[in-house]
């Protein structure tokens, strides 16, 4: 059992969209691994064959060494997941849906406890309180406790930090490098690229395909551009002077800027200052940067 | 059986903490039994009539007092035209019209015989039944009294005389008919509304996709998902008959037991369309459009509220084929006519065989819809 997550050629069609499309990659046991990637870029789909909810279409898997389509009922008690949506009991209290999910797994809340605890403690003042009844962040702690409350050897996490304010974002991170710590191997989708930082390998994923897979520093390593940060004080007249001109690579806006690459491998900051001045814009800044994740998801995007 | 515990001790904490539950569980039948078995009655009082009487004799006067003495009816006008007396069945103000024809007395002495005739507002069938048959009575006690009164000897002097008698329910009591048939209502919304609904909740909210990602098994989840409903079914049922026999003293003359013996294969048979529903439909709201659809029709067809000897002969067929029918006659059979097990048997067959079939067909759907 080499990897913890070995897939090949997997494909998934519902009707005639391709929402899985051919994807291979291994996780290595007690990796974190991401997967980043726009709304409808298949991670759903993936996650759900992967934890034994959907078919695949063709191609095989392997996880935690045991086949998705053979040993389905093996993966089953041996996996946790986390759906994108909300998927507890509403109606019942916190403790109640953790006592649930722990005994349909054999086990009790007590037995498990070390490995939930950090994550329980900050639920526990809300103990008999309905689940439904949460705020987004511990409705998000509950269903990785609940998820967690087998000790799984592989945990899926689909989009948990989607909906979740900046600071759970940051908390539920942090709870994750320490479930790593417990050698649990962890695979999580989001549709945050800055989210990409905290795992230890990604996968970004546009349309059912993956673009690029690898460590985050290879993949902006492999961009080779130069990349350039614009701005003035009328922006939209700059994305279409700049989009117009015939040297342009590229140019999309981000933030409070343009980011702006080139046919030619660089260009003359003082030069294109120049141009662009002349064709009416003030204030104007031109700068090289580093290129960042985002830089690498719209460059592959578009090969 | 541990997981199916598990869920079956989720499940009873989901249903008691619904709002909706405890009330429909408890107040449905008393509220049911309340109303529907007070107000809901064949009897019909105050029955506005009119009259046309064109012989204005000593006989067509005395005939009308034996109408306007009865409780049943109440005069509404006299005319000496049907056409006029029409106009009050459009404004519904009277509902039968009796025409006495002229020469009415002279006929009856001289021939020994002579005619009447109802006009009645069949709008409603089974109302214009029951004023038919509370007229022609007051016709017949008439006939006979002034047969005997006058030495008139009448066109046939023999005569059958007919006694009626009514087994099983002699004062003809709706409430001794109309409590079974609604505890068979009662058990069988219980067991294919609810159930059926308590399934598809976890589809809509999603709380399936977790649960399939755990070591429960779909048998398992199936049982533990009707179980409860074939408990509150038959808890109900009990409620039910200690509520009619002791509060509207409703004969109970067969076996409880026996009551409950075939209760619990027909909620099985409930269990099952329920399921069945739940396999198809993806919100609570569809499936519980669907179970009302079929319900309303099997509840019609049971024998309920009309008798099944009333339809045309392809919907009794139909209505052999129809649990709520089944179930129905034989709840009737063993309160009001005290029947054993063997008068009963060709019905817990037919729930046997029902169940398995359906049971079957809901499984292997709920297999394929995953």
């Amino acid at each position: 059992m080499e990897y913890a997550v070995s897939v090949k050629n997997i494909s998934k069609s519902f009707d005639e969209t391709k929402a899985v499309d051919d994807i291979s990659f291994d996780v290595k046991h007690g990796e974190l691994f991401g997967f980043i990637g726009p709304d409808g870029a298949g991670k759903t789909t993936l996650f759900r064959m992967l934890t034994t909810l959907l078919l695949p279409g063709s191609g095989s898997a392997v996880v935690d060494g045991f086949d998705i389509v053979k040993d389905y009922k093996k993966i089953r008690s041996s996996v946790g997941y986390m759906p994108g949506r909300f998927s507890l009991y509403q109606d019942l209290s916190v403790e109640e849906n953790l006592k649930f999910f722990a005994r349909v797994f054999g086990t009790t809340i007590e037995k498990n406890y070390d490995l939930i605890k950090d994550i329980y403690i900050m639920l526990e003042p809300f103990n008999k309180r309905r689940a439904g009844q949460l705020s987004g962040g511990m409705k998000q702690k509950l269903a990785l406790s609940c998820a967690l409350i087998h000790r799984p050897d592989v945990l899926f996490l689909d989009e948990p930090t989607t909906g979740v304010d900046p600071v759970s974002r940051n908390e539920f991170w942090e709870m994750l490098g320490k479930l790593k710590n417990e050698g649990i191997t962890i695979l999580v989708s989001t549709p945050y690229m800055d989210e990409a930082s905290k795992c230890d390998r990604i996968a970004l994923m546009q349309k059912g395909k993956i673009l690029d897979i690898g460590f985050l520093r290879d993949i902006i390593g492999k961009y080779g551009k130069k990349i350039y940060a614009v701005r003035s004080d009328n922006m939209h007249k700059l994305i279409l002077d700049i989009r117009s001109d015939e040297n342009t690579e590229s140019v999309y806006s981000f933030g409070d800027f343009l980011h702006y690459t080139d046919k030619h491998g660089g260009i003359d900051i003082e030069r294109m200052k120049n141009i662009l001045m002349s064709e009416g814009h003030t204030n104007l800044t031109i700068q090289e940067i580093n290129p960042g994740i985002e830089d690498c998801f719209m460059s592959l995007m578009n090969k | 059986m541990r997981t199916i515990l598990v869920i079956l001790k989720k499940e009873f904490l989901q249903i008691f903490r619904n709002r909706a539950m405890i009330p429909l569980i408890f107040f449905m039948p008393i509220f049911q039994l309340l109303i529907l078995s007070n107000a809901a009655t064949y009897e019909i009082k105050n029955i506005k009539f009119n009259v046309v009487d064109l012989d204005q004799s000593h006989f067509s006067r005395e005939l009308i007092s034996k109408f306007t003495a009865s409780n049943y009816f109440t005069l509404n006008e006299v005319s000496f035209s049907v056409e006029n007396s029409e106009e009050s069945f459009k404004k519904y103000e009277a509902r039968l019209i009796i025409y006495i024809p002229k020469d009415f007395e002279k006929d009856f002495r001289t021939n020994g015989k002579s005619e009447v005739q109802f006009l009645i507002n069949a709008e409603d069938g089974s109302a214009a039944g029951i004023i038919n048959n509370y007229a022609t009575n007051i016709v017949r006690q008439y006939n006979s009294e002034i047969i005997t009164k006058s030495s008139i000897v009448p066109e046939k002097t023999a005569l059958i005389n007919v006694e009626f008698m009514n087994w099983y329910n002699p004062e003809l009591d709706y409430k001794t008919y109309m409590v079974p048939g609604i505890l068979v209502a009662l058990v069988t919304m219980i067991g294919s509304f609810l159930s059926g609904m308590n399934i598809v909740k976890e589809k809509e909210i999603g709380t399936i996709e977790q649960l399939n990602v755990t070591p429960i098994k779909k048998y398992q989840f199936i049982i533990g998902k009707l179980m409860p409903f074939w408990f509150i079914g038959i808890g109900e049922l009990i409620f039910g008959l200690t509520l009619g026999f002791f509060v509207f003293n409703v004969p109970l003359l067969g076996s409880p037991f026996l009551i409950l013996l075939l209760a619990s294969v027909y909620m099985f048979v409930v269990l099952g369309i329920g399921l069945l529903i739940s396999t198809v439909t993806h919100t609570q709201q569809q499936a519980m459009f669907i179970a009302w659809f079929f319900m309303v029709l099997f509840m019609l067809m049971g024998g309920i509220f009309t008798p099944v000897e009333s339809m045309p002969d392809w919907a009794q067929t139909i209505a052999y084929f129809n649990p709520v029918a089944q179930f129905n006659r034989a709840m009737r059979m063993i309160m009001l006519k005290g029947s054993q097990l063997k008068d009963v048997l060709p019905a817990l067959y037919f729930f046997v065989i029902f169940s398995v079939v359906i049971m079957t067909l809901a499984v292997w759907r709920y297999r394929k819809s995953e």
